[in-house]
């Protein structure tokens, strides 16, 4: 609804990488700070950046991406509300949308609490403020800080920070159920209860922040409360991958490479939440909570997860947005490699991790508990590494080659239901749909309708009768 | 964070008032019958930008109760001092309050179409707003000159910190507010488009006076009674 806000939040947005990535040519480089950026250490001279000009690009980037963003996330949330085609009522909407908007919603919420945190540590680390800083004494030095909470750090940055999770997350799910839907010719199981899921998931995700933060230390009755809220979230989210697995049951799958990367999403997410129920329980966190064990569990369910999504996306929608196919072989190349190696590299983490072998050291050296064979197995994970690594190589060839090369699509190449497919030019021109606006009869996922001639019967087709209908019902 | 979620709280009861009417229990997969589809959007859809509006007020709203919450848990370590309040942040308040009204003023000339009444209502809007920032300025430099700087203490910052977020939404809004009343002036107008520019700035207006009252009850201390009446009552 908000083109201008939306182009200028785009540019925003690239301003935002630009600062941070000039952090690599600044005066002693980037920030050592890692990504959750805790004072008093990010700020400090023993930290890479922390006195120079590393973190300041950091905070800067932050808060110029955090204005970007929101213009961009009004433009969304605004557009879902008030621009949808006629007959799209909100019960019509592709799981997608309504994971996209969902999680723009959170993400508007959300995002100003990094804000806050982000102002306010850049007070602290220019202006002399105390909002995080405790008296310290760095170098034999005594600073001028004092006071200050580096625990309010914490309940900011993961007051925004657990939100984040799903704001990557339910993008994914919405994309997952629709690609499962579109290549396995079934409506989507318990359409009603995957929206109530999203919408479930999306508000109890923020009252479950402070379980990254167990090792602070914390009254144990907000760890009672925290390992509740974070198991209960668990239940809705269980609710969405039965529903995944019951469309797939007694479908008619084909094995595309869009489905594939669905099937590996789900399987992987399964993988990385489980591991999440044991780390969600305070005296199971605190002994895992700084081993490479979080590193499996975050890796597989933040990363690997909805980045499998991603590429089933890509494959997905590729036809549309250029008009031809990505290649198939190639296509398969990439799928194995990135889902059996990502699997080889971060399976063997959680073994690493009840080891007790720490994270975020970079060699660990000659230590008593760590065994030889641990250190074979980091070489086996680098090597796994590179290989995915390369394998995206191979993806990003596709990309390109099949652009040109590419087999034609045509307008509708998964025969889908949704309203991007029935768009009457493909790539589709401005605006989509020239002159008239398309109309929307029923809901998206109108597929192996009975009596019906085809497998699927567009939105954008009228009822013409209705003992159709009755027979499905 | 209480006051956060207390906030969250507020918002999530919106939502889940939209989302009431909003036909979540419907089975779209039995509706695909004309007659019901006509009915998707039937009300005339409130205008874009106003529910645009909406939203940001509730990002804006995020930000400010983050930083109460922070205000409160900053509070409770033992290097607090409290700050005294200048005089002069009354007359400002004063100052909000009056561009406010001017401008809910220049609403209800603007809803009659009477243009006439309308200019000077937003000039007036205008002109007290921007007192209002030059007086807040006003009081940095009176709380300077006393020897209460940024650093000195975490009320200082707060109070430095929060008056500044504060003038540049203000800030903000006298930008769209000027160009408002540049249109006001212009020869050719068109007074639907300019009637909903006045409802969206007198919105933006109350909801920064809001913000600031709150914001002025938090420095003068009253808050703080308040939220240790909530302990009392919780323990
Ligand atoms: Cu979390």
């Amino acid at each position: 609804m908000f083109p201008y806000a939306n182009m200028l939040s785009y540019w925003i947005y690239l301003l935002a990488v630009l600062i941070l990535a000039a952090g690599f040519f600044a005066p002693g480089g980037p920030t050592g700070a890692g990504w959750t950026l805790y004072p008093p250490q990010s700020v400090l001279s023993g930290t890479p950046g922390g006195q120079d000009w590393g973190i300041l690009l950091m905070l800067s980037s932050l808060i110029v991406f955090i204005i970007g963003f929101t213009m961009g996330g009004l433009n969304y949330v605004v557009t879902v509300l008030q621009g949808r085609a006629r007959g799209m009522t909100l019960m019509r909407m592709p799981l997608t949308v309504w994971g996209i908007f969902t999680a723009t919603v959170m993400a508007l919420l959300a995002f100003p609490a990094l804000f806050v945190a982000c102002v306010m540590m850049l007070f602290d680390r220019l202006l002399g403020t105390s909002f995080f800083m405790p008296a310290i004494v760095e170098m034999g030095t005594q600073l001028q800080h004092g006071g200050g909470s580096p625990i309010l750090f914490q309940h900011l940055f993961w007051f925004f920070g657990h939100p984040e999770v799903y704001i990557v997350a339910l993008p994914a799910f919405g994309i997952v159920s629709d690609l499962i839907s579109t290549h396995a010719r079934k409506n989507i199981f318990g359409y009603r209860m995957m929206v109530w899921a999203i919408v479930i998931i999306a508000a109890l995700s923020f009252v479950v922040w402070a379980h990254h933060m167990y090792v602070s230390g914390m009254n144990p009755a907000f760890g009672f409360f925290f390992a509740t809220t974070t198991l209960i979230i668990a239940v809705p989210t269980a609710i969405k991958v039965y529903n995944w697995v019951l469309t797939l049951w007694r479908g008619d799958i084909h094995l595309t490479l869009p489905m594939l990367f669905a099937l590996a999403f789900i399987v992987t997410f399964v993988n990385g939440g489980l591991t999440g129920l044991f780390l969600g329980n305070v005296v199971v966190d605190v002994p895992l909570s700084d081993t490479m064990f979080v590193v499996a569990h975050f890796h597989m369910v933040m990363g690997v997860a909805p980045i499998l999504v991603v590429f089933g996306a890509i494959y997905h929608w590729y036809p549309k947005v250029t008009g031809r196919m990505l290649n198939d072989v190639l296509g398969h190349i990439h799928y194995w490699t990135t889902f059996l190696g990502a699997y080889a590299i971060f399976f063997p983490m959680h073994y690493l991790g009840l080891l007790g072998v720490p994270r975020r050291y970079y060699e660990i050296g000659e230590t008593s508990f760590v065994p030889p064979s641990a250190h074979t197995l980091n070489i086996f994970i680098t090597v796994m590494a590179l290989v995915v690594g390369a394998a995206q190589v191979v993806f990003l060839f596709n990309l390109v080659w099949s652009l040109f090369r590419g087999r034609e699509a045509g307008g509708n190449p998964w025969r889908a239901t949704t309203l991007e497919w029935q768009t009457p030019q493909t790539p589709p021109a401005h605006g989509n749909w020239g002159k008239d606006l398309p109309i929307v009869y029923r809901w998206a996922y109108d597929y192996s309708v009975p009596g019906a001639p085809e497998d699927f019967i567009p939105q954008t087709q009228p009822a013409t009768d209705r003992v159709t209908r009755e027979v499905m019902t | 964070m209480n006051v956060t979620l207390l906030f969250l709280a507020v918002i999530g009861a919106i939502i889940a008032w939209w989302m009431a009417g909003q036909r979540l229990t419907s089975k779209p997969w039995l509706e695909a019958s004309p007659v019901q589809t006509a009915t998707g959007l039937e009300d005339p859809p409130a205008p874009a930008i106003k529910i645009g509006l909406y939203v940001f007020l509730g990002v804006v709203g995020a930000l400010f109760s983050l930083f109460i919450s922070a205000y409160f848990m900053r509070m409770a370590s033992s290097d607090w001092w409290g700050m005294p309040v200048p005089r002069l942040l009354w007359v400002n308040t004063a100052l909000l309050a009056t561009s406010s009204a001017a401008l809910q003023w220049a609403k209800s000339e603007a809803r009659h179409g009477r243009m006439g009444n309308l200019r000077p209502a937003l000039v007036a809007g205008l002109l007290l707003a921007a007192l209002f920032l030059a007086g807040q300025i006003e009081a940095w430099r009176d709380l300077n000159a006393a020897g209460y700087v940024l650093a000195d203490n975490p009320a200082n910052s707060f109070f430095y910190i929060l008056t500044g977020l504060h003038g540049l939404h203000i800030l903000g809004g006298l930008v769209v507010t000027g160009r408002t009343t540049v249109r006001a002036f212009a020869a050719d107008i068109a007074p639907a488009r300019l009637r909903l520019s006045v409802d969206l700035c007198t919105l933006y207006s109350h909801f920064m006076l809001a913000v600031w009252l709150i914001l002025f009850a938090l420095f003068a201390g009253w808050a703080n009674d308040f939220v240790d009446l909530c302990r009392q009552l919780l323990s």
